[in-house]
């Protein structure tokens, strides 16, 4: 007990936080919030504008949620507003104010999925949480390369910025999918400007989010290997640390076939090559002149060959984080860490062979098929033992229904449904018939929505007073959690049912078209009101997250009693980030060892047995 | 704040940060040109046949520029090594023949080499016209020796400025390739290392005999498409690795090597590491494009 109040007991302005502080101080606003080489900051930046950009990506949704609901109908409140501010007529449909176009339509789908999943995930679950939370959890100073870290973000938001500007190019945004498949996005917009069009700005804003992650990810590497504190061995790390080094590995290797297609795609815009485009290819029933000899398919490969992976970047640091909230919470080690850790070793590694599952319908062939099917129910191997592991760390457990326990113990069932819906679409027989309808919408919003998102918001939960020394606010919190959980299940599990019937997912009128859908079609209005009740219980969360910066509670370095390194160090951490010099002594999830006075010890605390994780018998 | 070791080498990895840094940054690279060189492969292999052209490079000059480069390999290494022994004068040596090497390199491609192939011209003939000019495809020849079958013919054309006419009804080359010249010459059967001269020859093309016509920029074929792409980029790597080194070779080096001679030797090593993987990268270029 002694101990562990201790290490909690420094104050950060105490003679040891001294030198960092003084640093800190002297570096101004500019270098300090802007140009900032301090992982944390950077990590904050990283949070808060991919937040924002989330949020961005689901008004987008919540606007084609009226379209699919009301078809046709003029959208109101906003309507008049959108109509004059959308480029091309597209809120303006037959001279209607606030009447969708179909053209407007695709454009809101490519830029909600490009969004939400390069602009909003990627950038809240690996680079912000990975940059403020894993130099703390292996006892860093920093990252290695602080000024690439600089520049990863930047890049990162100059991407972000290319992105939004081209909503106003005179044809509006990229609308070809955020799949971008050719040859319809090699040939959309051409008979404008050959820069300043959607489809030219999405790749231009692809390659600096690519640069970015590549920055990003050779930062967190080099600084996992090379950064861990004495007595961090590997089987020490926290399992969130594990998911990092290898969320960054996938991204390291699987990013760059995307920046060659990328090339390719802008060379065939802007210099009329064909990569894509195969000899004799029309336009609106013109021969399109070009040399032809291009392949559409090579496009499907080299974009699915990061697309795949991608989804395992979406989905890993979910489960880092929702395993550090749960032991956090149960008050008991990680079941099976080892196991775990193996698996996403395993998930990494294989999710770089399982692409073209994405692309049964092209008509591959047999045996490409069957490869991939393999391998594609392969990887669902590791993920259940990882799923396992966290669920069955719950038994025994004293579990703590804290705010960010609640989005993490949602996440188990949530992530289990996508996860396992997704093998009727493993295999090429039944994916077949569900291919593009809105079944697939389901799955992989399980995943990331209910699954990536309720990790996120459990992280922000349990990380945020670390970050700013304050707690959210608790009611507020399980208001919010219960809010969204409850619209989420509404929207997504509709959408099953909806694809079984056979809805097709790409519908600008909600699939009224089409009699088959009719017995599912009265989902659609259910859908959308359950979506624009969830829009109205984030703002309880961007409230939250505000207010509580100045008026939360104020609380100590270790609120939750953690047993991790980063609860070591001061809330908020000073620049170098620890006060003394940190040394490991044990696994990272030793909570309740038997005839130990508390029922946690942290890593660092020099008292009591020192063990790897998985490695007692309790 | 220090961040550690990012001079000296962490005792149970063996490598200083940066070194870890490069050799990740390379993987990636890898994977980007690997992509690259991927859709190579799966253009090439999908091509129709005749529509993936041969011997249209210079083969000479190719090899030269891969000399250079893999001269300037070596001589990036021993500019490390100088200042491993701490020789700053050498080390100013070797790394400014490197960078010399380096400006030569990218001189020839962009003055020589890509230029020539900007006011060449290229037509290729539809199916069924191909018999209409078989003095300068020879494909009964070519058929009767069991050797695909040619479709494009290649030149430098009279106007070049008539090319953007959409009124004109012909395409006219003052001079051909020695391919389209003499093509049942069982010398043109295969590309030949030395380029053979044009020969003058007005040669007049129905443009409603064509399916296709550009000069060689990167948008008259696949071929082109992939070869103007993987250079390109390859150039663009190259000029990155002269920025660095002319960097280092100016007098911020200097200072450096005065504060901390150590942290500018790993400086070049790692730079030096990227070279390397930059003349790779040409080691596959030069026979895919040049050579097959």
């Amino acid at each position: 007990m002694e101990t562990s109040t201790a290490i909690h007991s420094h104050d950060p302005h105490g003679p040891h936080g001294h030198g960092g502080h003084e640093e800190h101080h002297a570096l101004g606003f500019w270098r300090t919030y802007v140009f900032s080489t301090d992982h944390k900051m950077i990590g904050i930046q990283y949070g808060i504008t991919g937040l924002c950009f989330l949020f961005f990506g689901f008004c987008l949704m919540m606007v084609m949620r009226w379209q699919l609901a009301y078809p046709g109908q003029a959208l109101p409140f906003i309507g008049k507003l959108l109509a004059n501010v959308v480029r091309n007529d597209g809120m303006n449909a037959g001279g209607v104010p606030g009447v969708m176009t179909a053209d407007f339509y695709n454009s809101l789908g490519a830029m909600h999925g490009t969004i939400m999943v390069f602009l909003g995930i990627v950038p809240v679950a690996f680079a912000a949480f990975g940059n403020y939370v894993v130099p703390l959890q292996i006892g860093a100073p920093d990252m290695t390369f602080p000024k690439i870290n600089m520049a990863s973000f930047h890049s990162f938001w100059v991407g972000g910025l290319i992105m939004l500007v081209s909503f106003f190019c005179p044809t509006g945004p990229a609308k070809s999918g955020w799949t971008s498949y050719s040859p319809l996005a090699d040939l959309a917009d051409q008979s404008t400007n050959v820069i300043f069009n959607g489809q030219t700005l999405w790749i231009l804003g692809m390659v600096f989010l690519i640069t970015s992650s590549l920055l990003g990810a050779v930062n967190f590497v080099t600084t996992i290997i090379q950064l861990r504190a004495p007595g961090m061995t590997w089987m020490r790390m926290p399992f969130f640390c594990w998911v990092q080094l290898i969320t960054a590995f996938i991204l390291l290797l699987a990013f760059p076939p995307l920046e060659a297609a990328s090339f390719m795609q802008l060379m065939d815009r802007v210099f009329g090559t064909s990569f894509f485009l195969p000899h004799g290819v029309t336009l609106n029933s013109h021969l399109v002149n070009v040399a032809g000899g291009g392949s559409p398919l090579l496009w499907q490969h080299l974009f699915w060959f990061l697309a795949h992976p991608e989804v395992y970047v979406l989905i890993l640091p979910g489960l880092g984080i929702i395993a550090e909230v749960l032991t956090n919470n149960t008050r008991r080690p990680m079941w099976g860490y080892k196991a775990a850790v193996f698996a996403a070793l395993g998930i990494g590694f294989l999710s770089f062979i399982v692409w073209a599952h994405h692309m049964y319908l092209t008509g591959m062939g047999a045996a490409v098929s069957t490869f991939f099917q393999t391998t594609t129910i392969l990887i669902s191997v590791p993920s259940v033992i990882i799923l396992t592991c966290l669920l069955l760390s719950l038994w025994g457990g004293s579990i703590r229904f804290t705010v960010p326990m609640l989005f993490a113990t949602a996440f188990l069932p949530e992530f289990g449904i996508g996860g396992l819906t997704g093998i009727p679409l493993a295999f090429n027989s039944t994916d077949l018939y569900l291919h593009d309808t809105y079944y697939i919408i389901a799955h992989f919003h399980y995943i990331v929505a209910p699954g990536t998102i309720f990790a996120i918001f459990a992280g922000v939960y349990y990380w945020y007073p670390k970050a700013s020394g304050r707690m959210m606010n608790e009611f507020w919190g399980k208001v919010h959690f219960w809010g969204t959980m409850v619209c989420m299940n509404i929207v997504f599990f509709p959408m099953f049912l909806q694809g079984m019937a056979g809805m097709h997912r790409r519908g600008f009128d909600g699939g009224a078209t089409y009699d088959l859908n009719k017995p599912v079609i009265h989902w659609n209005t259910t859908i959308s009101h359950a979506a624009w009740t969830m829009g109205a219980f984030q703002l309880i969360f961007i409230f939250n997250f505000f207010w509580s910066m100045k008026f939360g509670k104020k609380v100590g370095n270790n609120p939750w009693n953690s047993t991790t390194l980063e609860w070591s160090a001061p809330s908020p951490p000073p620049h170098g980030n620890f006060l003394e010099p940190v040394a490991i002594y044990r696994g990272p999830y030793e909570y309740s060892v038997p005839g130990h006075p508390v029922d946690f010890i942290p890593q660092c605390d020099p008292q009591g047995p020192r063990t790897d994780a998985g490695a007692h018998g309790h | 704040m220090e961040i550690p070791y990012t001079v000296s080498a962490r005792p149970d990895t063996g490598l200083y940060n940066a070194k870890i840094g490069i050799w990740l940054f390379l993987a990636s690279e890898v994977m980007l040109f690997g992509g690259l060189f991927s859709a190579y492969v799966f253009l090439r292999i999908g091509a129709q046949p005749g529509y993936w052209p041969h011997g249209l490079l210079n083969v000479p000059v190719g090899t030269f520029n891969t000399a250079v480069l893999i001269a300037s390999s070596v001589t990036v290494v021993l500019a490390w090594a100088s200042l491993k022994m701490r020789q700053f004068a050498q080390y100013k040596i070797w790394m400014g023949i490197t960078i010399l090497c380096g400006l030569l390199f990218l001189i020839v491609k962009l003055t020589y080499e890509w230029p020539a192939k900007f006011h060449h011209f290229g037509v290729f003939i539809k199916k069924e016209a191909l018999a209409k000019y078989e003095p300068y495809l020879g494909n009964n020849y070519l058929e009767a020796k069991g050797l695909p079958e040619r479709v494009e013919i290649t030149g430098d054309v009279e106007d070049e400025a008539a090319l953007k006419d959409d009124t004109a009804k012909t395409y006219v080359f003052k001079a051909i390739d020695a391919v389209n010249a003499e093509p049942i010459n069982p010398e043109s059967d295969r590309p030949t290392f030395l380029p053979r001269p044009l020969v003058e020859k007005k040669v007049v093309i129905d443009k409603a005999d064509v399916d296709y016509a550009s000069m060689f920029y990167p948008r008259h074929s696949a071929y082109f498409s992939a070869y103007f792409l993987i250079t390109g980029l390859h150039g663009l790597h190259v000029l990155g690795g002269l920025i660095v080194f002319t960097y280092f070779w100016l007098p911020v080096g200097a200072n450096l090597y005065k504060r901390n001679p150590e942290h500018l030797a790993n400086r070049i090593e790692v730079a030096g590491l990227f070279w390397h993987f930059v003349d790779l990268v040409w080691i596959f270029v030069f026979p895919l494009f040049y050579l097959l």
